[in-house]
């Protein structure tokens, strides 16, 4: 199937001269029909820069955007056939909520007939029927949230787009509304660009994950891909939590199995060929046991309720260790640490990349 | 408790000493346009008038003498009515304009522009008196209501601009964006999303722009003709045109006839002032 949306070449400068600061350099994403992706990274990373270019409110200094077949570079907002939700919802503020669902439609001439069947639609599908004669200010934030998600819905546009729309909501109206987007996308199946920096939400509604840092994409892959054979020692540390741990050492190729030399140890992994490398694992890939011969000493015991993460201190730097609630290690222990062998990343000592 | 009383007694006396200081013209205006000129030659400028007499108020508004003009006041009000709602409507509306543009449209060099209209809020108008004249001539609006018009939507346009600039600075650029995503232009975003918000804003202009205009003196005085001459005017060459016994009771009801319309927008839309001043960001 063809792409829904391609990004190719994107570049975006900001200035001229020696102050020109490149916010986007060289993107390259191709969106498939039907498919939920997520643009992560910390701020200033050019993540918002690049949905505004999709949706058409900046202009690219260089590159290409289509959406379906066509060049959509230089093209209005409006004529691009998208709907996008705002991080600060952006509801008009004099208008219902009925009318700020049906304005899109307004303004494409939509009968008012059909136009008010639309609107009845989307505020049974949001939830938001009772709402529909009130003020944005009358509303509190998880509503003005979903009234932001039925504006967008209502035109059934080819595109979706998100900026950060969950940021200004408490904990557990995120999650909620996470779900309730999760579920409007399976159902609607419209194509979706997200920006978040939350790697939580980026895990759970992504079908597939872009993460940038300083203008450049780091990785982009199913959130699996992300997370299990992160791209380079970046992505690894910014997504999961607890972050990865990275462990420098050097190949030793005197036993056959393969040795993985590590400060004051060394642990029986088949490292990479040619030395020096960085050693990546997750913290539920490590466990304690009391017979290893990778030592350290608990300095602290963090209880999350489903898990306790315990922090080792080693001669290779401090291990985070993922464990069930019903440890018994506590500050000061002496245990021993043991590698899943088969969940290990390999990074190349100086560059970071993956190995 | 006695401190506490005396200060808020002392507190008391010097706000009541200020008001009567203020009022006492206000009074002395009033009381003497119902007296006679018996009264006013017998009595003291503070005793109250022995009855409402509307003489002088009628000779006022319809039939004193400027020079050999014997119409009162009447012309020149209506004169000021015919400029001031014009220009007010036009300057506080492209001023509306002009902020829209220069706070959510904003392109290469528009801070910069702000800049420049703002020396316009600073400038004595006293300096752009001779090319504004100049200007009147080219386009043939010298001495008329018309150039009148013209010349206060220009004088005033720095000042709406300014209002509408800082009070849509609040808006967020978003709304704007959601907009042009939703399918409006610039012109329906302003109409349907902008304009409605603006409220305190407008009548803060709307007020603004009509004293200024109503008790303008400068430009009615330098750029009116025989018959567009503004009511600021009228005023002062009705009370100068010498004849032998000075009219005072005339000359203060023609003063508070000039003065009242100013003092009725400010009683009946004075609240709004305050409010549209003080009036934070958009929610939303």
């Amino acid at each position: 199937m063809a792409s829904a949306l391609h990004i190719s070449g994107i570049r975006k400068t900001f200035g001229s001269g020696d102050k020109t600061v490149e916010v986007l350099k060289r993107i390259d994403i191709d969106v498939a029909a039907g498919e939920f992706l997520i643009l992560v990274g910390p701020s200033g990373c050019g993540k918002s820069t690049l949905l505004s270019i999709i949706a058409g409110l900046d202009d690219p200094t260089e590159g290409e955007i289509r959406i379906g077949h066509r060049n959509v570079v230089g093209v209005a907002p409006a004529q691009r056939d998208i709907a996008m939700v705002f991080q600060s919802y952006a509801l008009y503020p004099t208008m219902s909520v009925a009318e700020n669902i049906g304005f899109a439609l307004e303004m494409r001439k939509v009968p008012r007939a059909d136009r008010e069947k639309r609107i009845a639609e989307v505020a049974a599908m949001l939830q938001i029927t009772h709402l529909l004669d009130r003020r944005p200010a009358q509303l509190s934030g998880g509503q003005r949230q979903r009234v932001a998600m039925g504006r967008a819905l209502a035109r059934q546009p080819q595109l979706f787009l998100f900026d950060e729309p969950l940021s200004n909501l408490d904990a557990k109206l995120r999650v909620e509304m996470r779900a309730e987007i999760k579920r409007l996308h399976q159902a609607s199946g419209i194509t979706s660009v997200y920006v978040t920096h939350d790697q939580i939400e980026a895990m759970t509604l992504g079908s597939r994950i872009a993460v940038m840092k300083d203008g450049v994409l780091q990785q982009l892959g199913t959130p699996d891909d992300i997370y299990s054979r992160p791209a380079n020692t970046y992505v690894a540390s910014f997504i999961g939590s607890p972050t990865m741990n990275m462990i420098a050492g050097s190949t030793n190729k005197t036993l056959a199995g393969g040795l993985f030399d590590i400060k004051e140890a060394s642990l029986p992994l088949a490292g990479p060929a040619g030395g020096e490398a960085l050693l990546g694992v997750r913290p539920e890939h490590i466990s304690l046991s009391g017979d290893a011969p990778w030592r350290g000493e608990v300095s602290v015991v963090e209880p999350t309720g489903a898990d306790t993460f315990v922090v080792v201190k080693t001669a290779a730097g401090d291990i985070t260790v993922r464990t069930s609630p019903q440890t018994q290690a506590k500050p000061g222990d002496a245990v021993g640490l043991q590698i899943s062998a088969g969940h290990v990343n390999w990074f190349d000592a100086v560059s970071g990349v993956r190995l | 408790m006695i401190a506490k009383n005396f200060s808020r007694v002392l507190i008391y006396g010097v706000l009541l000493l200020a008001a009567v200081l203020f009022l006492a013209p206000m009074y002395v205006m009033l009381a003497t346009s119902f007296k006679d000129a018996e009264e006013i030659r017998s009595g003291n400028l503070l005793s109250l008038p022995n009855g409402l007499n509307f003489e002088a108020w009628t000779l006022a508004w319809s039939s004193a003498c400027t020079g050999t003009d014997c119409r009162g006041l009447q012309p020149f009000f209506w004169n000021s009515v015919l400029i001031v709602f014009p220009a007010v409507l036009i300057s506080t509306l492209w001023g509306a304009v002009n902020g829209y543009v220069l706070s959510l449209w904003k392109f290469r060099g528009s801070d910069l522009l702000f800049g420049f209209m703002l020396f316009g809020v600073f400038m004595p108008f006293q300096v752009v008196l001779l090319p504004m004249s100049q200007v009147l001539g080219w386009l043939g609006i010298s001495s008329s209501v018309g150039g009148l018009i013209f010349v206060h939507c220009l004088a005033g346009l720095a000042g709406t601009t300014l209002f509408f600039r800082n009070y849509y600075a609040a808006v967020p650029k978003e709304l704007v964006n959601a907009a042009r995503i939703d399918g409006a232009g610039f012109w329906r975003i302003f109409v349907r999303i902008i304009v409605p918000l603006s409220t305190p804003i407008v009548m803060v202009t709307l007020i603004w722009q009509f004293t200024n205009i109503w008790n303008d003196f400068l430009f009615g005085v330098a750029f009116s003709g025989a018959d567009s001459k503004p009511i600021t005017v009228g005023l002062n060459n009705m009370v100068n045109t010498s004849s032998s016994v000075k009219n005072y009771n005339v000359d203060m009801a023609a003063a508070v006839i000039a003065g009242l319309p100013t003092m009725l927008i400010y009683v009946l839309a004075g609240q709004y002032f305050v409010k549209g001043l003080t009036a934070g960001a958009v929610k939303g």
